[in-house]
């Protein structure tokens, strides 16, 4: 396909870096050939809580090991605000996993064998890694993500609660999720002289390097970052992981290249993770649906070393209006690895609970439950709503559950809300003509797999005026103009914006190059503005088994203009997919006595197979929000998994009359009831 | 991952040196090398032997040689027509990819998928005997309710050797002291004291075929298996029957249950229940609970009497319905 469209923005243009890919010539980080490349494999504690005393090793067993790294012969890194990367620097385990040595190695087998028989010497500590909402130790966090605080309250919560016609008080959990891209973290670093020059799979280029100079004590323009492809990251990738310090930590000690390629098993440690919620909602209506109050308390974990707060009830704040509104966090520090973010954080967790919750006071007021939303939602959402409603088939409804049964199969239908703040970050791009050749965009962003240089390219030929075929986009490299992080949903509006701003610089000034950065706009930019949806789910469930299916998820979304409706359609039904495995499949399982995730590969945490996925469809508005950016677009990645599992329980609910408030719903918890 | 030597098997009944042994499709095998948990000096590859064909034995019935592929075996047309139960089980097993690979033998002897098991840094009596059991406490969620002892509970995640079990199948065996023949019932062990040792093989047995009887009522026989999502999931409970009605009445039937035991389990109290009774749900439901009285479910894992209950009932039923 030539890219001769006037108007590129908004054409389904297929990802650039698409034939690249699926050929194998595309390059991800721990694919770059290095002379005298050595491979390094990670020690990982084996308890939760103690001291490392000593690292026992046989070198003379193990003629290709170069050197065993850990905290006794550790080179001494600077601190940075991520205690997570102090790699080797004290005595003190704080998580089952974490890495307490590194083997650098001729060879990876080398290094990996050598990893799994090295000798530890560790004085165990009695440990604590169970979440309890009635856990002694928990409190009130000074903060939660992302940077908000943990406690509002407007109205009377109680008083509105207690003279409510119509209640619902309910608790949700959700469990430990991995974020689990396909392509694991991984670095290959090599140091130039005094210069670090890392391939690291990472969100954020720029940052990554700023992070790296700090704990090197180099400044962030002498440590250069490629991530020119990624393989998804889904938050866990949105800062410097310990691989990326560790794998710096051996090229400087050996004098070689070093490739550090975390296993499956490492992504359940030291990479992040969603954190477990328990949650209570407590919800007040008069008869005819109206919302009088609603309290939305959550409690959930960090680790010993950083607090990361999980903020569930950061979305009840807005999602909403309601005149009394209370929401709670509440946070207790365990010997488990720290969470981090992952795909919707919050929201994604918050919306299971809110949303299940409503579709329980529907149940209870006997309304439907899209007209019950209808009631409070603002235009957006509402067409959502009515739109959604219409394309899924939702009208004539039979609200009473257990209804259909077609062979062995109870069928039902559900639905639920979504929402993501409409973010944007400080970026700079910059353009620069090349005569004949076209012209070079460059700007500091990283595609995950989700088309970012694609629409960055489409957005630039408009600006230009020129084809798709004539913009050069260079971006995934920490010496391009300093973008922000792939993350928050805010990449295309950020960077976009960015770029945008160079074009129109370029074409403006006349020169063969421009560039631009958005800092003072951004600045003004609304902060409380969201993207709204809904959807719709229509499940089966085995009445032999207890199986679950999902024969249809829709999703039909406000998320403003468009910009490229086939890259956009993978967002919203990534998300979608990802959604129906955090409401059925997905849960890392903790074993309390050792302080682990036990089901740490793929085999045994489930997501979604392609066989889980039957019928799945995304339609959006399209109606552009031109206050927000010039590109009028809100973030898209990831409000597909916000709400989503709500509507599938909400539907295995309406199939079966058995209400799960406990994720994943799974046939074990389904069938005593079935 | 430990160093280690590679040849081909030239030869059956060759033996194998200790710290040797065979290498099949290696799709369990080097996963659990690269984990640190299988930790062979050599591995003799037996996939060149001349043990890849279904061939017919003179006085009926089929040999699968034990290196033919999970996928050409579960296309075989005299497997798909004469005993449906194992074609069914081997293609719910795994993924394409995964039964292109794996082997006959190989998929009998497969090791527990027990989360302790696999991870070298953790406990497990099978692993490392003597060093406990953390799954009675800890995660034992698709862990036996059959056939468990104290030492290990771990459950044989096999789909195919359900069917093989339901079917009489007989395993052919070459070794240093000479050939013999085992059901393939006895093939696995119960854990008991020594869980570390999953099945009656020997060192240096190599299995050269299993032998499928003469079964007419296999015709009539399906497999179904439920798992924690639509597909590339090991069972978490499932069953293989062959059933023969006339008049009304059980005439013939042939039961196995899968992941609930040590061992593909074959159920032969809810059989010798069931024939002569009458071809109805309560009598399979009878049956299913006359098989399930000895089980003993632990804190998380109760669910798995209800489900081979359930799909007991529901695979008899469905083969009473089937006339073809
Ligand atoms: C992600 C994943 C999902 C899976 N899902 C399922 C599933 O749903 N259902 C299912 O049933 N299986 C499943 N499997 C397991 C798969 O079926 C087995 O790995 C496969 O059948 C093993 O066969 P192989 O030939 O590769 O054996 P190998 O790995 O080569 O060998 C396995 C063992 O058998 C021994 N061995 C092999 N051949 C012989 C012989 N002829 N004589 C004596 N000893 C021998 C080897 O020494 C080794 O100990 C899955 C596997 C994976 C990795
Ligand atoms: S059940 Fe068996 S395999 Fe699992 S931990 Fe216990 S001893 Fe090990």
């Amino acid at each position: 396909m030539t890219n001769t469209l006037s108007r590129a923005v908004g054409s389904p243009l297929a990802r650039l870096e698409g034939p690249a890919k699926v050929s194998g010539a595309a390059r991800y980080a721990a694919e770059y050939p290095q002379d005298q490349m050595a491979y390094a494999w990670i020690v990982p504690s084996p308890v939760p809580r103690g001291r490392l005393d000593a690292v026992l090793t046989d070198p003379a067993e193990e003629d290709d090991v170069l050197v065993v790294l850990w905290h006794g012969n550790a080179p001494h890194l600077e601190k940075s605000d991520d205690p997570e990367l102090a790699v080797l620097q004290s005595d003190r385990i704080a998580y089952r996993g974490q890495p307490v040595a590194l083997v650098v190695a001729r060879t990876l087998e080398g290094a990996r064998r050598a990893a799994q028989v090295v000798q530890l010497d560790i004085t165990a500590e009695d440990h604590d890694v169970e979440l309890r909402a009635d856990h002694p130790d928990l409190h009130t966090p000074d903060e939660v993500v992302p940077g908000v605080p943990a406690d509002t309250a407007t109205g009377d919560v109680d008083a509105a609660l207690a003279t409510a016609p119509a209640t619902v008080d309910v608790t949700y959990s959700t469990p430990a999720l991995h974020n689990n891209p396909m392509e694991p973290h991984a670095t290959i670093a090599r140091w130039d002289g005094e210069d670090l020059v890392l391939y690291d799979s990472n969100q954020h280029p720029s940052g990554i390097a700023k992070t790296l100079g700090t704990v090197f004590g180099l400044p962030a323009e002498r440590v250069h970052v490629i991530a020119e492809h990624i393989g998804g990251g889904f938050g866990s990738k949105g800062s410097a992981r310990p691989n990326a310090v560790l794998a710096a930590m051996g090229s400087w000690v050996t004098g070689r290249p070093v490739q550090l390629a975390l296993p499956r098993q490492a992504m359940f440690s030291m990479v992040g993770h969603r954190a477990p919620t328990v949650q209570r909602i407590r919800i007040g209506a008069s008869l005819d649906g109206e919302l009088t109050a609603i309290d939305h308390e959550s409690w959930t974990q960090t680790s010993r070393l950083f607090e990361f707060v999980e903020s569930p009830g950061v979305v009840t704040r807005s999602m909403y209006p309601v005149p009394n509104l209370r929401t709670s966090h509440r946070v207790v520090p365990l010997d488990v690895p720290t969470p981090r973010w992952m795909r919707g954080p919050g929201e994604a967790p918050g919306m299971v609970a809110l949303e299940c919750a409503l579709d329980e006071l529907a149940i209870r007021l006997d309304l439907d439950p899209v007209e019950l939303r209808a009631r409070s939602a603002n235009p957006g959402y509402l067409s959502c709503l009515r739109r959604g409603a219409e394309r899924f088939g939702w009208s004539g409804r039979d609200n009473r559950p257990r209804q259909r049964r077609e062979g062995d199969w109870w069928i039902g239908t559900g639905m639920a809300g979504a929402t993501y703040p409409a973010n944007a970050m400080p970026s700079t791009a910059r353009v620069r003509a090349l005569g004949h050749d076209g012209y070079e965009v460059a700007i500091g962003a990283a595609d995950l797999g989700t088309g970012a240089r694609t629409i960055l390219a489409q957005i630039a030929a408009d600006e230009l005026g020129v084809p798709v075929d004539d913009v050069h986009i260079r971006i995934g490299d920490s010496t391009l103009p300093v973008a922000s992080v792939a993350g928050g949903s805010s990449g295309s509006a950020s960077w976009g914006w960015a770029v945008t701003g160079a074009c129109r610089a370029l074409r403006e000034s006349g020169d063969d190059e421009a560039t631009f950065d958005t800092t003072e706009l951004v600045g003004k930019m609304p902060t409380d503005r969201h993207a709204y949806g809904a959807h719709f789910a229509e499940v089966r469930v085995d009445a032999v088994t207890g199986e679950v299916r999902v024969s249809r998820l829709f999703g039909m979304y406000d998320t403003g203009r468009i910009l490229n409706p086939r890259t956009a359609r993978s967002q919203f039904i990534g998300g979608m997919v990802m959604g129906i495995g955090m409401a059925l499949h997905e849960e890392s399982v903790l074993d309390p006595a050792l302080g682990a995730w036990v089901n740490h590969d793929l085999a045994e945490y489930h997501i979604p197979a392609h066989a889980d996925v039957e019928q799945i469809d995304a339609e959006w508005l399209d109606e552009p929000a031109a206050d927000l950016n010039p590109m009028g677009a809100k973030g898209i990645g990831e409000i597909g998994i916000v709400g989503s599992p709500a509507a599938i329980v909400n539907a295995v609910w309406h199939a079966t009359g058995v209400r799960i408030r406990d994720l994943p719903v799974r046939l074990d918890k389904l069938l005593p009831s079935l | 991952m430990k160093t280690f030597e590679y040849r081909t098997a030239t030869g059956l009944a060759d033996g194998l040196e200790p710290g040797a042994v065979f290498l099949a499709g290696g799709t369990n095998l080097v996963d659990l090398m690269k984990l640190g948990v299988a930790t062979p000096d050599v591995l003799v590859d037996v996939t060149r032997l001349p043990l890849d064909q279904v061939t017919e034995l003179p006085g009926g019935g089929v040999r699968i040689g034990s290196a033919v592929r999970n996928s050409d075996l579960a296309a075989d047309r005299r497997i798909r027509t004469g005993y449906p139960v194992l074609s069914q089980a081997l293609l719910a097993g795994a993924s394409g990819q995964l039964r292109n690979m794996a082997t006959t033998g190989g998929n009998l002897l497969q090791r527990t998928r027990c989360r302790y098991f696999m991870d070298a840094t953790m406990p497990c009596n099978k692993h490392l005997p003597g060093s406990g059991c953390p799954a009675r406490e800890g995660d034992h969620r698709n862990l036996a309710v059959l056939g468990g002892s104290d030492a290990c509970i771990a459950t044989h995640p096999s789909d195919m050797a359900v069917a093989l079990a339901a079917l009489d199948a007989v395993v052919q065996i070459d070794g240093p002291a000479g050939s013999r023949s085992i059901p393939v019932t006895d093939l696995h062990r119960l854990p008991g004291d020594t869980p570390e040792r999953d099945t009656a093989l020997e060192h240096g047995e190599l299995i050269t075929a299993v032998d499928l009887p003469v079964l007419p009522v296999a015709a009539r026989s399906a497999y179904r298996k439920a798992r924690d999502r639509a597909s590339y999931a090991f069972a978490v409970g499932a069953v293989a029957a062959a059933l023969e009605v006339k008049d009304g009445l059980v005439h013939d039937v042939r039961l196995a249950f899968g992941a609930v035991a040590p061992k593909p389990w074959r159920a032969l109290a809810a059989e010798q229940a069931l024939r002569g009774q009458p071809a109805t749900r309560e009598s399979f439901l009878a049956a299913a609970d006359a098989e399930l009285a000895a089980a003993q479910p632990l804190r998380d894992n109760a669910y798995k009497v209800t489900l081979i209950r359930n799909l007991t009932a529901a695979t008899l039923s469905a083969l009473t319905g089937d006339v073809r």
